[in-house]
């Protein structure tokens, strides 16, 4: 009768040797490769703090002034340039400007990293059914195990630090911009790929020519979705020591300041809209040519 | 009779996890519909023979789903057969390995699609553009031979517009120009005029037409309107569930169809429309014709018929261009003629 009311279990004593083992097998490879693997992301850390000083340092209507030439250039919306400048300034006139800056700072690193990562992968996913069927579940782990669970073995791997935050925030924003690559490739129309292959294009033309033109504005979405789910891992790499809106928004959280946390989590808003209205603009303006059908 | 351009050499193509099994079966008589219930797979075609002239247009007509343009794409080896052989200019292409094969494609062949298959993104410039693009010639050799084909099919002052800017016609306008910019030998043509309506279907006939005569090139053309393949084609070819049916001249295959299915084919036919004095008559052999009623050999059977009907003549003469008698019509052989 057991057997039914009762699930069976390994055993208490075996489970914890279980556990054990695979956590002294993982600090062991801490132990001997994490100094190895740490160097091989200094380039990058060296990179977004020189991104973030010069965020920070340079003068602030300098600053105001790139970021709306930025929105400019991908909208050509002088309403959004408009929105974008009032924002900042906003943020700038509650005093959260050095944040705000740490923050873009270490968005735009990880959404560098997540398009040099996952547009290749995106790529080679589209040319085979097995890479597709052997990744698309680790995209979906990805994006569902709770972030909590995989911060473990990082800060274990690389401690606490700006790197962990960033690859932190690259393990939850890259699955989008693969998928939609792989899905952008292998939407192009059938009879455009026929037609280039009949013309004798080699695979590389192929792929330059009319796949990733016409992948363009699916990859795009992919782009905007990136940069959406990396400010919205903002306050949980916070947790591990990346500096930016997040940190605010956690101190608020355990001290109940209910101002500070609604002005810093408006200014993660603020910033998720203006990136994505602008980006979704630039998406579109790729389309030119599905303008106007009438001759 | 002039050279053979393609040789196609019972050429097999079965689709499904295990052609190559399948193909036994075939072999052994086993036909479409029996393969997809027995054994599971698709017989697109079975045992091909067909000589393409050099320089003449050959049409392979068919209803859908009769393996015509599965049969195309074997000459550039978009498809590869299960068994059989193509032969162009007697190298074979399934030999070519991979770069040979892009060689060929880029020079020797070039391809005009039923939908057309421009680059959305692409200007019509770029588009017809691509083929020599693609081969990493010149720029101003490209825009050269680009501009002057966007002329040869009428579409100048359209360069920089976008494919879904132009009609339908026009689109397939700049397929053909796409293709013939690529000033390859052969053009393969795969129901490039059947999604146009019927007006505009004409003009692309006669644009092809009169740039053949021009060009002589040789064109595998594939249609589903025998009215089509009667104005444009050389030869014929009709293909059924996969098996030719019937090769051959227009005039033959409209006045002695070998098979039932061709037969209904051609039933309802204009045959006045369709047939010229040329296909009908009976070459000059030294017999007196200097007194018939003259009729030009290119001359449809319905331009003259009144003509007969008023004088009665009791014989017509059939004239080449230069007025020269090179053949003779009885009335009774155009009665028969069109009788159905």
């Amino acid at each position: 009768m057991s057997f039914f009311s009762e699930i069976p279990t390994m055993g208490r004593e075996s489970l914890r040797d279980f556990k054990k083992g695979i956590d002294l097998n993982f600090k062991e490879f801490s132990r001997s490769y994490g100094d190895g693997i740490e160097g091989f992301f200094d380039p990058l850390l060296m990179f977004l703090v020189w991104l973030e000083k010069l965020l920070v340092n340079s003068p602030w209507p300098l600053v105001i002034l790139v970021l709306a030439g930025l929105a400019w250039i991908g909208s050509r919306n002088w309403k959004l340039v408009a929105g974008t400048i009032v924002c900042f300034m906003l943020i700038g006139y509650f005093g959260m400007w050095k944040d705000t800056m740490s923050t873009i700072a270490i968005i735009s690193v990880a959404t560098l990293v997540c398009i040099s990562i996952g547009i290749p992968l995106g790529i080679l996913m589209s040319r085979s059914r097995k890479l597709e069927a052997g990744i698309t579940p680790i995209l979906d782990v990805m994006q569902t195990v709770p972030s909590f669970v995989y911060l473990i073995p990082i800060i274990m791997l690389l401690g606490i630090g700006k790197v962990p935050g960033l690859i932190a925030v690259c393990i939850y924003a890259v699955p989008p911009i693969v998928r939609l690559t792989n899905l952008g490739i292998r939407e192009v129309d059938k009879e455009c790929l026929e037609a280039v292959d009949s013309f004798g294009a080699t695979s590389w033309q192929r792929l330059t020519r009319v796949q990733m033109p016409l992948a363009l504005p699916t990859i795009f979405a992919g782009v905007n979705q990136t940069i959406m789910m990396a400010l919205a891992m903002v306050v949980i790499a916070s947790m591990i020591g990346v500096r930016g809106l997040g940190v605010p928004v956690l101190r608020a959280v355990s001290n109940q300041y209910l101002a500070l946390g609604m002005l810093n989590g408006l200014a993660i808003v603020a910033l998720a809209i203006i990136f994505d209205r602008v980006s979704q603009q630039y998406g579109k303006r790729l389309q030119k040519h599905r303008e106007g059908r009438n001759l | 009779m002039s050279d053979t351009k393609i040789k196609i050499d019972s050429l097999y193509k079965i689709f499904g996890n295990k052609p190559k099994e399948a193909l036994e079966h075939v072999k052994q008589g086993v036909g479409k519909d029996e393969l997809l219930e027995k054994y599971n797979h698709v017989l697109g075609l079975s045992d091909i023979n067909i000589d393409i002239e050099d320089k003449s247009i050959q049409v392979i007509m068919g209803l859908s789903g009769s393996g015509k343009s599965t049969l195309i794409r074997h000459i550039n080896r978009l498809i590869e057969p299960t068994a059989g052989n193509v032969l162009v200019d007697g190298s074979d292409v399934l030999q070519y390995d991979e770069s040979t094969l892009r060689d060929f494609r880029r020079t020797r062949t070039a391809m005009v699609f039923q939908r057309f298959a421009l680059m959305p993104h692409m200007t019509i410039l770029k588009n017809v553009s691509l083929g020599l693009e693609l081969q990493g010639k010149k720029e101003d050799e490209i825009l050269n031979s680009a501009m002057k084909w966007i002329e040869k099919v009428g579409l100048n002052g359209y360069e920089d517009r976008y494919p879904q800017h132009l009609s339908g016609g026009m689109q397939q306008r700049v397929g053909l120009a796409r293709a013939l910019t690529n000033d390859t030998d052969i053009l393969l043509m795969d129901e490039a005029f059947s999604a146009l309506d019927p007006l505009i279907r004409k003009d692309m006939q006669d644009i092809l037409l009169n740039l053949q005569a021009e060009l002589h090139k040789t064109v595998v053309f594939i249609t589903h309107d025998l009215d089509e393949a009667l104005k444009i084609g050389d030869r014929i070819a009709i293909l059924k569930d996969g098996i030719m049916d019937q090769e051959g001249l227009p005039v033959d295959i409209l006045l002695s169809p070998k098979t039932e299915y061709v037969s209904n084919f051609v039933e309802d036919v204009n045959r006045s429309r369709v047939l010229k004095a040329k296909h009908i008559m009976e070459k000059a052999n030294g017999s007196d014709l200097s007194k018939g009623m003259p009729v030009d050999e290119n001359d449809f059977i319905e331009s003259f018929i009144d003509r007969v009907v008023a004088e009665k003549p009791e014989l017509i003469v059939v004239q080449d261009s230069d007025k020269k008698n090179i053949g003779s019509l009885t009335s009774k052989r155009l009665s028969e003629v069109l009788k159905k």
